[in-house]
């Protein structure tokens, strides 16, 4: 038998490794939630219930079996697509998934792409005037943005543009009386609107993702600014910048074409990380916003030892980390200089 | 054109226009009611299941009951709803309802009584939480298919004992008494359920809503029914819309998203009260605030100490200050508008009173932990009963949690001092007396722990008899006066410290007329609601 | 000696160190002279000696006792007199509440800035320096807790705990360690095949002698620029926590504890939310100043 091709093997290890450290992840979480003091029977029964009842749903659930058999169980059924049900929404896992993850990726989405579209110029601009004004200015801008907390940020900026300026629409994916106006294709309001070509309900989805989207796009920003200037540095001292310099190439050129194209590949991990960051740790955003997405959905079913809800909820987060973890690997090593 | 062709066609002209026109807030439209409320704890909404404070407001709305209350004159008690009248046979054990003649369910089935028979039966073979509101009458599963039958197109309901009229009808306008449609119910059958799983999500009923869609944690969409019984609803749809936040709710309506905020804290609702075009409801609710000492701890079943512990409360200054407007000093265990409440709150903040008892009980140096939801209102009570209890001697150390958490622990008796709400389940007095002042067991292996005097390990001091004998008397002002002395008898001597009655403030545009959050007895009604 | 410097300064700057001592000391004290060049991360270190000395001497310099109610006397605006924050909804004055709140976020933040990273070299240093099957045991650990989501971790490890400061400490550090480890590792994996460990092995020292003594200090500088950049997000990890009601518990005047239940009152009394708003971005900033300043002196590559 022929030894497999090289890319094969490469390939059977990335998933095995991501296969792992899915299983962790799902155990870890499991035993929490087993071990948590909260009592995952009494939020479906509720403060009335008859010790009767509490057996009952105690026996239903399979809590009365040794912590290992329902870890297994629980793997059975979830290798079968099967999350089990939630407490809380009394519907299945994946189908609450499905309809919070979508509002998630697309605040998550604008957010880095705010981030991108000014971190990255502002940190080139920086790091090529460094020590200059704009250089303090972008540091500033930078470190505000890491030191300040989202939820007090978050509130301000809801009473002022929303409650007193009246510049954008308030917390919710879009004002009430046009719920369930489109047809939901994508789950994301902004797609969906566009797809269905209902302009009314598109400006009125985006005049309310824009504040949430531009606070996380904020914190992006400053992130990717910083990440960038410092890749920028370190570019600009190689002997290389020099050379092309001394060659009397054009500072644009040297900046743009040269130093610019070889962070590509680092910017492209930072990116990514920014992105996983915030599609895991908007909750708090979530919470002011009432947005209804995975953070918050996540939050509110852990308070209530919704198991069910948290492990499900969890895995697709961090299978989400883990792809773009892999994905930025992977066009490091399509971009990577060295790796041609 | 591919949905794909259309999106990418369609972005940059829909950019365009976003980017440049942002609406300003618009007034909702004149058929439409949009509420904003805390929904997040609704988990079924199943009449056999519901059982929590917002999905009782869904329920409520959607399904028709034998007996119901009339929004519109609350006071006037329970009123013929499905059931156009009813008889109570010589012995008083069992009543006779007719049916109304005409009714549909939105399927378009008549209701029938067999569909009465079948939501009351179905309700106890479930056996879900608010099951005990039926099985308490003596219905089991095993025995309810007799207890309650059909006969001449007749509902015939039979109790093991021969109980006052006012507590089985009172039961019966619970949500657990919601006549749902037998047939399309059953037609979603799986697995035995009885059509439970789907109509935890749907409704099948002939209220004067139908449900549209909840969406967990985000909202609940309601559509007229416009064949109600008792005339089409003018409020055509209707969207309770989940927003936690106290503030945003008050954001939403000065901006004129909503047309009712329902949680507004004090100071939102100071805040709003003169702006113009916005008008504040208040209702007096059914919720008691209270905290309660454990009778495991043996300092505490002293009954000098237990009395002490109600001179140590300021109940004044926090109903005059972050409480101000939504909860009144109530120190019995019934609510007022309750048969047989009474007004009588003897306990004020007297330091030195408390420190006399305590010296009298020989107590010195008491330490002890009280547990709390993190609710900011109910984890401010514990921090002025903290300050307080320090300034008679007593250390008292916060223990928050979740809600599920605390529960737990006071269930398993395992709390010092418990720091809690307690909600009537129906409007009748036996839902508190039931379970504030009354305990047959209080044995460790009894569990039973849906019973507010196990939990704090109280025998109830002799007064369940007393509960166990008014609850039979048939005698309306009898039965109010035998009310009346358990709770006299109570307020001196058990462990428990009632605290405040809830009063909900619901702040709405000022054009919003006949909306009832259902006060201290029901459900909130938005049928008679017009604008 | 260097004949043109004179004194300490001279032995400082000395271009030909005599010792290993003084070649530190000189290394040290021009990092420290890039340092001050840098006005914003000096502002930063300001603010951070000031911040400990509040929590220092916090009984002296509150006015009042942070705990004592006044409900009488609640929501009274900044200004006030003998209230210079206001009061919060108990009636407590706000300022003396933020004062001895500096001392709890100290002590999360020392406390997280100590367990993290110590838990973070431990497992990187032996992992990058075994190899083997050992390394990939622990870097699939590693990569599971990076893949978690970070505050549902922490929230689930506190409702695990009950709430309260300690656990609140013990969660975030078990969400903070992975990067470390990670840093860690990979600055091994570069000392470990280089001649001058060779030549100790050579001497006959064990793996746990080249770890601690060898490898640990040349990791120090990174993960410390790391940690100082990190303690805004450590600060505001903590208040997150106190915000969702998980963090520290009443009536601790824990910062983020006090925005949360400042923040029903942010339209009319937007003073009781805000205040312990400002500390917390205060402090934030300044960490992150200091780190960014520490950063440009320490971290080689963006040097020169």
């Amino acid at each position: 038998m022929a030894p497999f091709p090289r890319w094969a093997t490469k390939t059977g290890l990335t998933l095995g490794s991501i296969a792992v450290t899915m299983l962790g992840l799902l155990f870890v979480t499991f035993m929490i939630g087993r071990v948590m003091p909260v009592d995952p029977v009494l939020a479906i029964v509720g403060d009335r219930a008859s010790q009767e009842i509490y057996q009952q749903v105690y026996q239903d659930l399979g809590l009365d079996r040794p912590l290992l058999v329902q870890f297994g169980l629980y793997l059975r059924d979830v290798m079968q697509g099967d999350f089990g049900t939630s407490i809380l929404t009394a519907r299945p896992v994946a189908e609450d998934i499905a309809r919070v993850f979508p509002a998630t990726l697309e605040l998550a989405t604008l957010g880095t792409l705010i981030g991108v579209v000014l971190g990255v110029p502002l940190g080139v601009i920086a790091a090529v005037r460094r020590g200059s004004w704009i250089d303090q200015v972008a540091r500033v801008v930078a470190l505000v943005g890491y030191s300040m907390p989202i939820f007090w940020l978050g509130l301000m900026g809801l009473l002022v543009f929303y409650g007193i300026l009246g510049w954008v629409g308030g917390p919710g994916r879009v004002s009430i009386f046009y719920d369930g106006m489109v047809p939901s294709v994508t789950g994301m309001i902004l797609l969906d609107s566009m797809i269905a070509r209902n302009w009314t309900v598109l400006r009125d989805a985006f005049s309310h993702i824009v504040l949430p989207a531009s606070l996380l796009g904020y914190y992006s920003l400053a992130y990717i600014s910083r990440m960038t200037r410092s890749f920028m540095l370190e570019q600009l001292s190689a002997e290389y910048v020099t050379t092309a310099r001394v060659k009397g190439m054009s500072e644009r050129q040297v900046i743009w074409g040269h130093a610019f194209r070889n962070i590509r590949v680092q910017l492209i991990t930072v990116i990514a990380l920014s992105y996983a960051g915030l599609l895991e740790g908007s909750v708090l955003t979530e919470i002011i916003f009432s947005w209804p997405g995975i953070g918050s959905y996540i939050t509110t079913a852990l308070l209530s030892a919704d198991m069910n809800a948290v492990l499900g909820g969890t895995v697709v987060v961090g299978l989400v980390f883990v792809l773009l973890n892999v994905l930025s690997d992977l066009l490091y090593k399509v971009f990577d200089p060295r790796a041609k | 054109m591919t949905a794909f062709s259309k999106f990418l066609s369609g972005s940059a002209l829909g950019l365009a226009l976003a980017v440049t026109s942002l609406p300003a807030g618009a007034a909702t439209p004149d058929n439409m009611l949009v509420i904003a409320n805390r929904i997040d704890d609704i988990t079924s909404l199943d009449p056999a299941q519901n059982f929590e404070f917002s999905g009782g407001d869904v329920v409520g709305n959607l399904y028709g009951k034998l007996v119901n209350f009339d929004p519109l004159d609350l006071e006037a008690g329970y009123q013929p709803d499905l059931a156009e009248s009813w008889e109570v046979s010589e012995d008083g054990r069992t009543i006779t309802f007719t049916m109304r003649q005409g009714v549909t369910f939105q399927s378009g089935n008549p209701v029938t009584a067999e569909d009465a028979a079948f939501s009351l039966r179905r309700a106890v073979k479930l056996n879900l939480n608010p099951s005990f509101i039926l099985t308490q009458f003596g219905l089991t599963v095993e025995n309810v298919d007799d207890m309650v039958r059909v006969e001449d197109g007749k509902l015939k309901l039979t109790t093991d004992k021969a109980y006052a009229t006012s507590f089985v009808l009172n039961c019966l306008t619970a949500n657990i008494g919601a006549i749902v449609d037998m047939k399309t119910v059953m037609e979603h059958e799986a697995d035995g359920d009885m059509g439970n799983k789907w109509l935890s999500t749907n409704s099948a009923g002939s209220g004067p809503y139908r449900l549209v869609a909840w969406k967990p944690n985000e909202s609940v969409t309601f559509e007229a029914n416009p064949d109600f019984y008792q005339g089409a609803p003018a409020m055509e749809r209707v969207i309770v819309r989940h927003i936690a936040e106290s503030a945003t709710q008050r954001l939403l309506l000065e901006r004129g998203d909503i047309d009712i905020a329902r949680n507004l804290n004090p100071e939102d609702i100071a805040g709003i009260a003169d702006m113009e075009g916005v008008k504040i409801g208040e209702e007096l609710k059914g919720y008691l605030m209270y905290f309660s000492l454990n009778q495991a701890v043996p300092e505490l079943a002293i009954p000098e100490v237990r009395q002490a512990f109600k001179y140590m409360v300021d109940y004044e200054g926090m109903a005059n200050s972050f409480l101000k407007g939504q909860y009144t000093v109530q120190q019995n265990f019934l609510p007022r508008s309750y048969l047989g409440s009474v007004d009588e709150n003897p306990f004020s903040l007297d330091i030195e009173k408390a420190k006399a008892l305590l010296a009298e009980a020989g107590v010195d140096g008491l330490e002890l932990e009280i547990g709390v939801r993190e609710v900011q209102d109910r984890m401010e009570i514990a921090q002025s009963l903290q300050n307080t209890f320090a300034q008679a001697g007593v250390k008292l150390n916060i223990t928050v949690g979740t809600g599920a958490q605390i529960l737990g622990r006071y269930r398993a008796r395992d709390l010092d001092v418990y720091l809690g709400i307690w909600g009537p389940d129906y409007p009748d007095p036996q839902t508190n007396a039931s379970t504030f002042a009354w305990n047959p067991d209080n044995s460790d292996e009894a569990q039973l722990t849906g019973v507010l005097a196990w939990r704090n390990s109280w025998d109830a001091g002799g007064l369940t008899e007393k509960v166990e004998a008014a609850v039979v008397e048939n005698n309306r002002e009898a039965r109010a006066q035998m009310y009346r002395d358990i709770q006299a008898e109570f307020r001196e001597t058990s462990p428990f410290a009632v605290m405040f009655q809830n009063i909900e403030q619901s702040a709405m545009a000022a054009d919003i007329e006949g909306f009832t959050t259902g006060a201290a007895i029901t459900n909130a009604a938005y049928w008679n609601v017009t604008k | 000696m260097n004949e043109a410097h004179h004194g300490l300064r001279g032995w400082l700057l000395s271009d030909a160190p005599q010792s290993r001592l003084q070649a530190r000391a000189a290394a040290l004290y021009l990092g420290w002279l890039a340092f001050r060049a840098n006005p914003l991360a000096m502002l930063g270190l300001a603010i951070l000696v000031l911040l400990f000395a509040v929590a220092v001497f916090a009984p002296w310099l509150a006015p009042h006792d942070p705990f004592a109610q006044d409900l009488a006397n609640r929501l009274q605006p900044i200004g006030t007199e003998g209230h210079l924050l206001g009061t919060d909804s108990l009636g407590r004055d706000i300022l003396s509440r933020l004062i001895h709140g500096a001392r709890i976020t100290l002590y999360i933040v020392g406390l997280v800035a100590l367990i993290a990273p110590l838990a973070g070299l431990l497992v990187g240093t032996v992992s990058g320096y075994a190899g083997g099957w050992i390394d990939m045991i622990l870097m699939r650990i590693t990569d599971i807790f990076l893949a978690f989501p970070r505050l549902v971790l922490a929230l689930a490890f506190v409702a695990a705990l009950g709430a309260g400061i300690e656990n609140a400490i013990l969660a975030i550090s078990l969400t903070a360690w992975p990067p470390y480890a990670r840093i860690a590792r990979a600055e091994t994996l570069t000392i470990r095949k280089s001649d001058y460990i060779s030549a100790i092995r050579l001497q006959g020292a064990g793996p746990l002698r080249i770890i601690t003594r060898q490898i640990w200090p040349l990791c120090i500088s990174s993960l410390i620029v790391r940690v100082t950049l990190d303690m805004a997000g450590i600060i505001l990890a903590a208040a997150g926590l106190g915000f969702l009601g998980l963090g520290a518990q009443p009536p601790s005047p824990e910062w983020g504890a006090m925005i949360s239940e400042g923040r029903r009152f942010i339209l009319d009394h937007w003073w009781v939310a805000t205040m312990p708003g400002l500390a917390i971005f205060t402090v934030s900033l300044a960490f992150n100043l200091l780190g960014d300043g520490l950063r440009d002196v320490l971290d080689p590559k963006s040097e020169k």
